[in-house]
């Protein structure tokens, strides 16, 4: 019981972490794609590039360590997510391969014309793919997917709790990689483009965080689990979300920026974290909790070893990483 | 799956092989002070950081795809084959991070430090194939578990990790990632130096890739003679579909070429005895035939065999070709001036490409019908999702654009930098457009 809990804290601290890092290399693809033409856009889109260029791989990693320890600690229930969720995950799938791809092709292109091709492709999938992955949390979530077998394959993720989950995901997603950016162009001294992504950051994280409220009120009766759980073992959590949300649009206005960064960090944090603490002690909501859906004991002993190992190895290296990437020497432009 | 596992592999040679690559090279411009081997470690970098993205991206797939299209075996042995995994993922999480920082570091970290950041991708390369072969080689001797009444219990899933298939297996796959990205490598500068272009980046390229692949060309024979000699104990069957061995011979040939039609071996060339010292390592020991096993549990013995025997030749020319630069440089000769070599290694990235893909379609094709070896039937296995046609469909066309793509992009990498250009511009600052001089820009933006 404490093990199987234990490894789906772990198995949770994935997602969060893919849902932060991951999330904003995702949403920078806003930015991106509503930048303008290739001339106006160009000082931005170099941003990105610059921005997420070295650390975008290591942050995709996130995914796979939430897939690997889903499977390995929880198979049933991971091959029941699999083949009912399958037309989300794989377009899902579909936009994290175009995405990686054409990022990389981009920063290589050999004309114009074909950057241009490269960054549309990059761009929109970036922008698509935080939705279908948000849909398939909403069907989690909304307890459509079953404990076993296969549930349905289109309304199990065409509802209104997933809908709900791919927006809030790709605003959420945009929040963030608004953020970072806004502090990154600052601190390479690009001060009319960090002013632009200031204004268009702040209508962002209005416009989600008013949705965010919004989808309390379906959720009461398209995922009563989760709504039960949000009003009243996550309270804490939405509220928490809520002040940080708020503390970073003022922060934002008064050109804050690196402590921006933080508070927003927080309120995506929390609100994650709310849907996790929200649907606990359920691993498929209203299906199968964690407990029950949990494999053989010695896998969960063994995967926690390597979670530890990971804690112990891959989370300084990628402190170290997100330091370099904030120094001076780093902030300079490619040579 | 077979599509992306098959495309995957490629992409996962060079992501195992060409940081420890790019590192002799770096150490070879660091200690010798050796400004050519500077700028093509950083321009490898450069590729590596291309290949990296898309392999990253074709290795999610193939993580979802475990449970999109197996979903029986997942839900089944999810939790028996999950470790390795796990590992595999820790180390490629080191390797994603450790090239972000080599990538972004050039010019940005004290020299020596710098050099440092490719050490860790070397080595997380190799534990990552050790684990991802770990499990395949799970699948074809299985161990850790018990099934009981049809439930899998008793799992001990470092038995798993550590199987007795896995280090053999493992050193093969190595040994052939080095021997991919080497020759692969090798035969970008066979090209340019076979164009006229014989400056010291061309020479210097070829010898450093070509001792890789010439040390890896060389033991691979080796190893796979070590872990075809303990098929016979694990999966006959395999070993006899490899051999075309249709009934029990003892001593048994070793038969090239050939296929089975209804039953009968045609257009085989048999050796006496060689089968039974290759496979047995004795000249009486018998070679178990495919009449000993019931007829449902055959693997496609045609393709089984062909594909190996397409390994086993290729992999021996290789070596032979490598065998016999080394001996030539030895005796004061360079075969790089010799046209016919060139252009018998400009076809040597194929070559080894062909290789490894033929080895891999004869060891899991042998293994049919099993998933599992004597556990699981791969039908059992795999999901009842319809449409996987239209599925398969797409992704040949998502594989084919990111082929294109990828070799479109490196090609202008190398013309730019061929055309002068060190660094290459961001394409969406305005110089590029701006620019008065097209020159500047490699004279083929169009």
């Amino acid at each position: 019981m404490m093990l199987a809990t234990t490894v789906a804290a772990a198995l949770f601290v994935g997602v969060l972490a893919y849902a932060i890092f991951g999330g904003a290399d995702f949403g920078s693809g806003f930015y991106d794609l509503t930048a303008g033409g290739s001339r106006k856009g160009a000082e931005l889109r170099t941003l990105v590039d610059h921005s997420i260029g070295p650390v975008w791989e290591a942050n995709h990693v996130w995914l796979i360590y939430v897939l690997v320890t889903w499977w390995t600690a929880f198979p049933e229930s991971f091959a029941s997510a699999m083949s009912t969720l399958i037309l989300p995950l794989l377009l899902a799938l579909l936009g994290i391969v175009l995405r990686g791809a054409s990022f990389a092709f981009r920063k290589y292109a050999a004309s114009l014309a074909q950057a241009r091709l490269f960054g549309i492709v990059f761009a929109t999938s970036s922008v698509v793919t935080p939705f279908f992955l948000g849909t398939v949390a909403g069907a989690i979530a909304s307890g459509r997917v079953p404990a076993e077998g296969r549930g349905d394959l289109w309304t199990s993720w065409l509802n209104p709790t997933s809908a709900f989950g791919g927006v809030i995901a790709v605003g959420t997603c945009a929040f963030l990689a608004g953020c970072f950016l806004c502090a990154d162009a600052a601190r390479g001294g690009h001060e009319r483009l960090s002013e632009q992504l200031r204004r268009r950051t702040i209508g962002v994280g209005l416009v989600t965080g008013a949705v965010v409220l919004a989808a309390l009120v379906p959720l009461e009766r398209d995922a009563p689990t989760l709504a039960d759980g949000l009003e009243t073992q996550a309270a804490p959590l939405v509220i928490a979300s809520a002040l940080a949300g708020v503390a970073t649009l003022v922060l934002l206005a008064r050109r804050r920026f690196s402590l921006a960064r933080v508070t927003a960090v927080v309120a995506v944090a929390a609100v994650v974290s709310g849907w996790g603490v929200g649907q606990y002690p359920w691993l498929l909501v209203d299906e199968v909790t964690i407990a029950d859906a949990a494999g053989a004991r010695a896998t969960l002993q063994a995967l926690l070893v390597a979670v530890g190992l990971a804690a112990v190895i891959v989370v300084p290296a990628l402190v170290y990483l997100y330091r370099l990437t904030q120094t001076e020497a780093w902030s300079r432009p490619d040579h | 799956m077979a599509l992306s596992l098959g495309w995957h592999i490629i992409l996962a040679c060079f992501g195992v092989a060409f940081p420890a690559i790019i590192f002799a090279m770096h150490v070879i411009g660091l200690r010798r002070g050796n400004e050519h081997a500077l700028v093509l470690a950083q321009r490898w970098a450069k590729v590596s950081a291309v290949l990296f993205a898309i392999g990253a991206v074709s290795g999610t797939v193939l993580s979802f795809e475990m449970g999109l299209l197996w979903p029986g075996l997942m839900g089944t042995f999810g939790d028996v084959l999950g470790l390795p995994f796990a590992f595999e993922g820790l180390a490629f999480f080191l390797e994603a991070i450790f090239l972000g920082i080599y990538l972004y570091g050039w010019g940005r970290m004290p020299a020596k430090q710098h050099l440092l950041m490719i050490v860790p991708m070397a080595i997380t390369g190799v534990i990552g194939t050790y684990c991802v072969i770990a499990v395949n080689a799970w699948m074809n001797v299985p161990v850790g578990f018990k099934v009981v009444d049809g439930e899998v219990t008793d799992i001990e899933p470092w038995a798993v990790m550590f199987n007795p298939a896995a280090f053999w297996q493992f050193l093969h796959m190595w040994l052939a990632a080095y021997m991919v990205a080497g020759f692969a490598i090798a035969a970008v500068y066979a090209v340019g130096m076979l164009r006229g272009r014989r400056d010291e980046r061309h020479r210097l390229g070829f010898r450093v890739a070509m001792a890789f692949a010439s040390v890896s060309a060389v033991l691979q024979p080796f190893v796979g003679h070590l872990l075809g000699g303990r098929l016979a104990q694990w999966q006959p069957a395999k070993l006899a579909a490899f051999e075309l061995a249709t009934e029990t011979e003892q001593p048994a040939p070793l038969r090239l070429g050939g296929i089975l039609i209804d039953g009968e071996v045609r257009y085989a060339l048999d050796i006496p005895y060689l089968g039974s010292l290759i496979a047995r390592n004795s000249f009486n020991k018998p070679v178990v035939g495919l009449d000993e096993f019931p007829a449902d549990t055959h693997p496609p013995v045609n393709i089984t065999h062909l594909s190996f025997q397409l390994m086993v030749g290729l992999g021996t020319l290789l070596a032979l070709v490598a065998v016999v630069y080394w001996f030539a440089q030895w005796r004061g000769r360079d075969l790089a001036e010799w046209p016919w070599f060139l252009r018998f290694m400009a076809t040597g990235g194929v070559l080894a490409i062909v290789a490894m893909e033929a080895g891999w379609i004869a060891t899991e094709v042998g293994r049919q019908p099993w998933i599992v070896q004597d556990v699981m039937r791969t039908p059992e296995a795999a999901g009842d999702n319809p449409g996987l046609w239209w599925l398969l469909g797409a992704t040949t066309v998502v594989y084919t654009a990111m082929t294109i793509g990828a070799i479109v992009v490196l090609r202008s990498m190398a013309r730019r930098w061929r055309a002068g250009e060190t660094d290459l511009p961001s394409p969406y600052a305005p110089d590029p457009l701006g620019s008065e001089d097209p020159a500047a820009t490699g004279g083929e933006v169009r």
